[in-house]
This record gives structure tokens, sequence and C-alpha cells, in this order.
């Protein structure tokens, strides 16, 4: 089935394309980069990694309770990142970025993550022994994904897509400079609200792809390459939407003809850009260092 | 007094307040403060630590309502005028690893409220956008930071992000600047800079400025007026009548002496807490005030 890698690209491609499940995955890679991408953006800037984190640990229970109870495991995965993230969200403080609500929060974040987690082991116990999706719901799988899989995703990805297109430029002010932000009338606190439950579906859409873990992979690497390397907003977030889609699909064509897993391939991918944007950021702040600092 | 709203002449006062006071929680911060201040007037609000100079800013935005007294800005009440007032809140200090630029903050103040993103490509296109661009570039100009409005935020020095900051307050072209302590955590040569930049602005666009501070010094020269709060009162006037040995000993209710150095800077001693000394609350962000 798989032919292996022939160093003629033309024919390489067509055979993998030749796979429904294969063209699948590249679409619902496409899809997957572009959400991640943008709602991961804004993620890194408002320095709420590790809540995002957690969100996403708190799908793998989920996917697990769901499978226990005969579900689909994309309603445990909804369930209960939405639900983490509006714990997340009520419990946390002011507009979630300031220096004492972050130390507030993360302690708080730390606890649930914590009870997600020993969930998790309490539905794999009772479910009795080997539950054959584990590795999937830690670690991803890009293949086998069906049409309707990617309807879903695409849906997903509109309605998010959409409500960044609408608070985007509120929720850059929000983030930036909440003080100020807040006495224009913007609205901190129901917006970090509203990026929480963003944040959660995001996560839970793509978990579904990339596993509870894995998911991070595109949703912090790309945007934190992008910001290492520009502090103009519209470019960086070009930069992180372009950089995910490109390590999703190499990521994918790695794991085709390389027999990988593609949590594997494409967490390598770009985890291998943050390291050389960080280089190429560092050499030149060597080398281009002014003589008089101001 | 005028109360149009509309139409609001070119002396009319810019703000007004009439023995007001302000209680939190149930206790009176502040009481029987009365000033009016007029476009391109530069005032400042002193007094100790903890007696609500900051609350006075947040009376004036309309975020909290006085318990006596009227208020009036821009001839409405007060947070009828938002548009109008550019606000500097208390230092807030970017995050060395923020990733954004200074001309992105200074745009966030000029449309940052708004819903929607800019969409691509349409600096070619739309008028507006371009002279979006241009007044930002001018407000920079205007503060004097071209020179690292560029660079992310996070890797400019205390002074030039307060710069930067003033250049946000400023974008929408206020008629009203409130200022809460923008030379706290700056050093001296700062303090004098920006302190020079607030007054020419003040009198070059004609906007009012109502400005807290903790130490009088530094702005000593430009002021055309000051209210010092302490909590059993208020005096309002120019800061050679209300910052003497006879109005603070009155309104302190204990005897205070306001001494002069052979520079011109008052040093207040005595008082339960003297502006020109304590720095008890800002200790963390700086050392010695003298």
């Amino acid at each position: 089935m798989n032919p292996g890698f022939s160093w003629n690209l033309v024919t390489d491609v067509q055979w993998m394309w030749s796979l429904p499940s294969m063209v699948n995955a590249f679409r619902a890679g496409l899809a997957v980069a572009l959400l991640a991408g943008v709602v991961g953006w804004f993620m890194v800037l408002r320095r709420q990694s590790f809540a995002g984190h957690s969100i996403a640990v708190t799908g793998f229970p989920g996917a697990a309770a769901a499978v226990y109870l005969g579900l689909s495991a994309t309603l445990g995965y909804f369930g209960f990142c939405l639900g983490s993230a509006l714990v997340i969200a009520l419990l946390s403080r002011g507009s979630g970025t300031g220096v004492g609500e972050r130390a507030h929060s993360s302690a708080l974040i730390a606890v649930v993550q914590a009870f997600a987690l020993a969930l998790g082991a309490l539905f794999l116990d009772l479910y009795g022994g080997f539950l054959s999706s584990t590795s999937a719901f830690l670690f991803g799988d890009f293949l086998g994904i069906t049409d309707e899989d990617v309807l879903t995703l695409v849906a997903v990805a509109l309605v998010v897509l959409l409500t960044m297109a609408l608070i985007g430029r509120r929720l850059l002010f929000a983030s930036v400079d909440p003080a100020v932000a807040s006495a224009r009338g913007v609205p901190v606190r129901g917006l970090n609200i509203l990026f929480l439950l963003v944040l959660g579906a995001t996560v839970a859409e793509v978990s579904k792809f990339t596993g509870s873990l894995l998911v991070f992979a595109l949703l912090v690497m790309p945007a934190a390459t992008a910001q290492v390397l520009t502090a103009r907003p519209a470019r960086s977030l070009l930069i992180t939407i372009v950089l995910g889609v490109l390590v999703t699909w190499f990521g994918l064509a790695w794991a085709y003809f390389g027999n990988q897993a593609t949590g594997f391939t494409i967490t390598s991918l770009a985890f291998g850009c943050y390291v050389l944007a960080y280089a190429a950021r560092s050499a030149r702040g060597v080398l281009l260092r002014p003589a008089v600092t101001a | 007094m005028s109360t149009s709203g509309h139409l609001v002449d070119a002396e009319a006062p810019v703000l007004t307040l009439h023995d007001a006071a302000v209680s939190v929680g149930g206790r009176r911060l502040w009481s029987g403060v009365d000033l009016t201040v007029r476009p391109g007037e530069f005032v400042a609000v002193l007094g100790p630590n903890g007696v609500g100079k900051s609350t006075m800013i947040k009376v004036l935005l309309g975020a909290l309502p006085t318990a006596a007294g009227s208020v009036s800005v821009l001839g409405q009440r007060p947070g009828a005028a938002g548009e109008s007032i550019g606000y500097l809140p208390q230092r807030r200090n970017f995050d060395g690893s923020l990733r954004i630029r200074g001309v992105d903050v200074v745009r966030l103040g000029l449309d940052g409220d708004r819903w929607g993103v800019p969409l691509p490509l349409s600096r070619r296109f739309s008028a507006a956008r371009r002279a979006a661009d241009e007044r930002v570039r001018e407000v920079i100009e205007l503060v004097g930071a071209s020179a690292y409005a560029h660079r992310p935020i996070g890797e400019c020095s205390g002074g030039e992000q307060q710069r930067l900051l003033i250049a946000q307050a400023l974008v929408r072209k206020p008629r009203l600047l409130l200022l809460d302590e923008p030379l706290d955590s700056l050093d001296l040569p700062n303090q004098a800079g920006i302190a020079a930049l607030i007054h020419r602005i003040c009198r070059q666009e004609d906007v009012a400025v109502v400005m807290v501070a903790h130490d009088v010094n530094p702005i000593l020269t430009y002021l055309d007026r000051v209210v010092y709060i302490v909590s059993g009162g208020a005096a309002s006037g120019p800061a050679a009548e209300v910052i003497t040995t006879e109005t603070l000993t009155r309104l302190y209710g204990t005897p205070v002496e306001v001494l002069k150095a052979a520079d011109g800077r008052l040093v207040v001693v005595g008082g339960p807490e003297a502006p020109a000394l304590h720095n008890d609350r800002h200790s963390d962000r700086h050392g010695a005030l003298l």
C-alpha cells in the first residue's frame, strides 16, 4: 500500500493522494492548522498557554468517559474542554492576563488539570483493562479521518474564525493593555471568558486529530515561532498560519513515507522551526547589537 | 454653568468640581474639593498616599460616583465624554517578552475598541486607514518616540515606554488628559524629560492636563494649579499658595513645615506623610526620590 519515497515528488504525491484517508488528512490538516494558528496566536500573546494546556488535558478524561459510556469521543472532548474553559474563565479575575491575575490563575488551573488527569485514570480503570484508543486520545491520529470528520471540523473552524474576526481588534487591545482598554469601554473580562470558550472549542476539535498532549504542537509552536520572528501583529499572524499549514502537511507526508506517528513528525517539524527561529534571532541580536543602547 | 454638551466654547472650563466628595466602601476618602480647569492648563493632584488621588481620576472618568457635590467634565457628567478624554493609568510595565511594537500599542489607542479586524491591503485602498496611519505617525513624532516606535515595546526603556503611552493617550486628540503618576518608576532625567513633554503638549495642543503626582518637584515650574488632598479636606490654587507651611498646617491639623531648597525644590517636613519623601507604597518599584 505504501510504496515508499521515490525522489520523484510528483508520483509520490500522486500515490499519497490516491488514498482517500490521506486526502482527508491533508484537508483536515489545513483546517486544523488554520484554526489552531489563529487561536494559538492570541493564546501565546495573552500568556494563557498554561490555561490552554489544562483545557487540552481535560479533553483526555472527556474522551475516555464518552467512550466508556458508549458515546462518541467528540462529545467527550467538547463537553470537557468547554466545561474546563468555563471553570477557568469564571474563576479567574479581571482580564486574565495581568501579573497578579496570572499568579492566581495558574494555581487554580493546575488544580483543574490534576483533577482532570485523575478522572482520566478513573475512566480507563472503569473500562477495565486496555482501552485501545488511549494512545489516540493522548497522541492523536491523523489517519482514518472520514468525510464527516472533515465537515464537522470545517463547521467548527468557520464559527471560531468568524468569532475571532469579529472580536480580533478588541481582544488584541484587551490582551496588550487591559487597563486602557477597559477605560475605553472594551469589556475586558467578558472577552477573556469568550476567548477561553473559543480556546476550549478549538482545543476540543483539534485534539481529535492531534491528541490531548500534542494539540500544543499546533496551538503553541507556530505562534511562538512567529512571535520570535516579528513583532508586527498582522505579519506575525500570517507567519503562524503559513507555518502551521506547512508543518502539518510536511509532517503528514513524512509520516506516510517514513511510517512514523503523525504526532511525532508534525511536532518535530514545528519544534525544529522554533529552534531555528530562536537561533536566528539570537544570532542577529549578537551581530547587530547597537554600539550605544538607549 | 454651561451644560449645553454640544457647543463648548474655547474658554469654558474643561473640568469643574464643586465641593466634591468621594466614599469607597462606606469610608469617606476626601471631601470639599473645588477645582476649575480650563483648556491648556496643567493641574496636579497632590497628597499623602492612600488619600485617594487615583480615585479622583476614577471619578473624572465616571468609573466611581461622587458622594456629594457636583462634577462636570467637558460640560457633561463624568463618563459621558469618553471620546475626548485621554487616560494614562498608573504605571504598567510591558513584559520584556511581549512581542508587540510601540506603534501597535499607540494604534490600539486610536481604534482598539472597534469590532472586527483591519482588512489586508486596506492601506492601499482606504483613505480612512491612511489617515489613521498618519495620525499615529504624527502623535509619535509629537512625543519624540519615532526612533523606537517600531521596536517591540517590551524592549524599550521605562522612559521610552512612557512616551509611547502618552502618545497612545493623545492619539484621539483629547481635550482633557488624565495622567495617574506618569513619573512614577522613572529615573530623574526621564522624570524631567516627561514633565517637560507633558507641559509642551499641554500648551501646544491646548489640552487640559490633570496629573496625579506624589512628588511635585519635577513639575513644579510648569503647574498652573494644584489640588492638595488630605483625609480631612482639600485645598486648591497656585502651587505657591497651596504648598506653604500655613496652608498645609491648616489642612493636616498638625504642624507641618514646607522648606525650600536652594534649587527651588520643595520639601514638606512633619506631615503624617510628606509628599516629596514618602515612598512606602512605591518602594518596590524605585529607590529614594531625593
